[in-house]
């Protein structure tokens, strides 16, 4: 892909200044991840192995899904602040009634989605700042984890112990799904005409409104998505550490924002990229982890390093924008 | 709506005031009047900190949609590190401490708005990388950190004056002081007249640019200051002590009849917000229920008032 990028002649490249400029933006995120493989590989070459990117990237698949989860609000202009403490929630519920009683874990696990796509009914129909309404359901969520698991503890259940764990033949489970998640968000977001006019509500709500789609279905799908792939990131999640603990969700909310600029996407005027966002995840777990350690700083900093991350990539795009519009 | 009752009730921040009220009787009717005065302390001294952040984020979100500072807790967590390591727990230092703590909250604001500057990202986004910045730094600078607030200074944040705390007077004098700032002066205009049209204000000749610094400045070295007095508050500095006051100070800003999209501020809300947050706490904790409990009610609620508020019309 990236040879096809860059094969037309320097001549006609040159001439048509703004494609190069959007496909340096668009070859970012790939890039961020390489740099970040390529200082790990420099630093323990031993670790660039089926076994170290399948140990590495463990956390990889809950952080892109819950990445993809935030990608999704951001599509409409919104922002979820709660889908840390509600990948806790999911986590807690996943442990506890999934695995006693799997019927009433799944209801529960739907009626969470119902409750997302309600949110993003109400915050259409009321005008509401996402921002707030998130805020407030991030303590709801954090509550009925608290309510249901006072302590750490519960039990993932087998099968999804097993799915985490499975470990196919050559390609490392993680990566694996990593492009399956990328591939379901691309396919369903970018390409269908539905999610064309998903888009468009962040893009130009009135103009899809105009056309005569229904802002507050879009809206409701949207959020609906949201709560889906949070659903999913918190099942990973428990899968992978095989108890819960109320607070297990916590950072996620910081890093699926993070997840979802690192890999292009805007916040504002519908700009988002699936691929991008799981390419995102995956730089921001090798980066905050792994990268750290082999370069013997101390988990201190971990936070530190995703922010420096997030600060360095957007003065690159800022870079190339300028030079662009500079032409 | 004619009389004085009707004049009162268009005010937005009137309802803030209700609501804390109707929560303070809640709590009062549960224990059967008793501790009722001593409720009213305890909320005082807490609401103090939620007004100083509160106020500063006010500022921030009246510049308009997008404008938020979401690393207040992180500001708040490093300033109170900051100012026990410079008071070192010497009555004589407190000054410096404070100034210290004032100046660590300063940088943070003036780093907040040069990212939003250089890198014409939403300030969102801006504030959030600084957040995590702003984390690791405090963690590793306060790493335990075990230093008490100098005595002097921890009685101070602990003073009443007939069942008063002096730091709700001090915060009553600033909000006063932070509402001439608003409507009377030509900074207070010039933050409404960005927040209801920036490309208005910037072919008025308003000075667009050095009012957003002064801003994030003021909500950073205001989030500075909180981090100090909390420490001396809660007699000693913590990672953590910031971290309620993301969701409080946005919070009370909303319900105190600030418009999130910017343009429409209210300083008298503020207090009434975080009035009735604390009261909302103080109740819960009163009728006894989990600490589960306490947090899905604050955020049913937060979410009620938020809807029972609307957002900003659209079409005018």
């Amino acid at each position: 892909m990236t040879s096809a990028a860059s094969l037309p002649v320097p001549t006609s490249a040159a001439r048509r200044g703004p494609d190069l400029r959007r496909i340096a933006r668009a070859l970012l995120p790939s890039l961020s991840l390489a740099l970040v493989l390529g200082a790990i590989a420099y630093l323990n070459p031993r670790v660039i192995s089926y076994f170290g990117f399948t140990l590495m990237l463990n956390y990889a698949v809950p952080i892109a899904l819950a990445t993809m989860a935030q990608m999704f609000v951001t599509a409409t202009n919104d922002i979820d602040l709660s889908i840390g403490t509600f990948v806790g929630f999911v986590c807690c519920v996943t442990a506890t009634f999934l695995n006693d009683d799997p019927l009433i874990g799944v209801l529960i696990l739907a009626g969470c989605i119902g409750v997302y796509a309600a949110l993003g009914a109400l915050i259409h129909l009321r005008n509401l700042p996402s921002i707030v309404v998130t805020l407030g359901m991030s303590f709801v969520w954090q509550g009925l984890a608290i309510l249901l698991l006072p302590k750490p503890g519960g039990k993932a259940p087998l099968w999804l112990q097993a799915i985490m764990g499975y470990k196919p033949a050559f390609i490392p489970l993680p990566i694996v799904a990593a492009i399956l998640i990328a591939a379901v968000g691309y396919f369903g977001l970018m390409r269908t005409s539905y999610g064309a006019i998903l888009r468009g509500t962040g893009g130009n709500s009135v103009a899809i409104a105009r056309a005569g789609w229904s802002l507050l279905k879009a809206k409701a799908v949207l959020f609906a998505l949201t709560g889906t792939f949070g659903v999913l990131s918190g099942m990973a999640l428990v899968g992978i550490t095989r108890s819960a603990d109320a607070n297990i969700g916590n950072g996620y909310t910081l890093l699926s924002i993070a997840g979802v600029i690192l890999g292009g996407g805007e916040f504002v005027g519908g700009i988002v990229s699936p691929i991008g966002a799981v390419i995102g995840a995956l730089t921001l777990t090798l980066a905050s982890t792994q990268l750290l350690g082999f370069m013997k700083i101390p988990p201190d900093w971990q936070v530190g390093a995703n922010g420096a991350i997030l600060i360095i990539v957007l003065a690159a795009r800022v870079l190339i924008s300028q030079r662009g519009r500079d032409r | 709506m004619n009389g004085a009752l009707g004049n009162l009730a268009r005010r937005p921040w009137i309802w803030s005031f209700a609501g804390a009220l109707l929560v303070w009787l809640g709590a009062i009717q549960f224990t059967g009047g008793y501790g009722a005065g001593g409720m009213l302390t305890a909320a005082l001294s807490l609401a103090v900190f939620t007004v100083i952040v509160g106020i500063g984020q006010m500022f921030v979100i009246t510049l308009g949609p997008g404008n938020v500072d979401l690393s207040l807790p992180a500001n708040i967590g490093l300033a109170s590190a900051v100012a026990m390591k410079v008071m070192g727990g010497d009555d004589s230092m407190v000054a410096l401490g404070l100034l210290a703590a004032v100046g660590s909250g300063l940088c943070v604001g003036v780093a907040n708005y040069l990212l939003i500057w250089a890198l014409r990202i939403p300030p969102i986004i801006a504030t959030l990388s600084a957040a995590f910045v702003i984390q690791s730094v405090d963690i590793s600078y306060g790493r335990g950190l075990q230093i008490k607030p100098p005595p002097g200074f921890a009685d101070f944040a602990n003073i009443l004056i007939s069942g008063v705390p002096l730091l709700a007077i001090l915060t009553l004098l600033f909000a006063l002081i932070a509402n001439v700032v608003l409507h009377r002066t030509v900074y207070g205009r010039s933050v409404l007249a960005i927040g209801q049209n920036i490309r208005a204000a910037r072919l008025a000749g308003v000075r667009v640019e050095p009012t957003r610094f002064a801003t994030y400045a003021l909500c950073g070295a205001l989030g500075g200051l909180n981090g100090a007095l909390l420490a001396g508050y809660f007699r000693g500095a913590n990672v953590d002590i910031g971290n309620e006051y993301l969701l409080l100070s946005i919070a009370v800003v909303v319900i105190g009849g600030t418009s999130v999209a910017g343009g429409r501020a209210n300083v008298p809300g503020v207090w009434g917000g975080a009035l009735f947050l604390v009261l909302l706490q103080t109740m819960l904790n009163t009728f006894g229920v989990s600490a589960g409990v306490r947090l899905l009610a604050t955020g049913l609620i937060i979410v009620a008032v938020i809807t029972a508020a609307g957002g900003p019309k659209p079409g005018r």
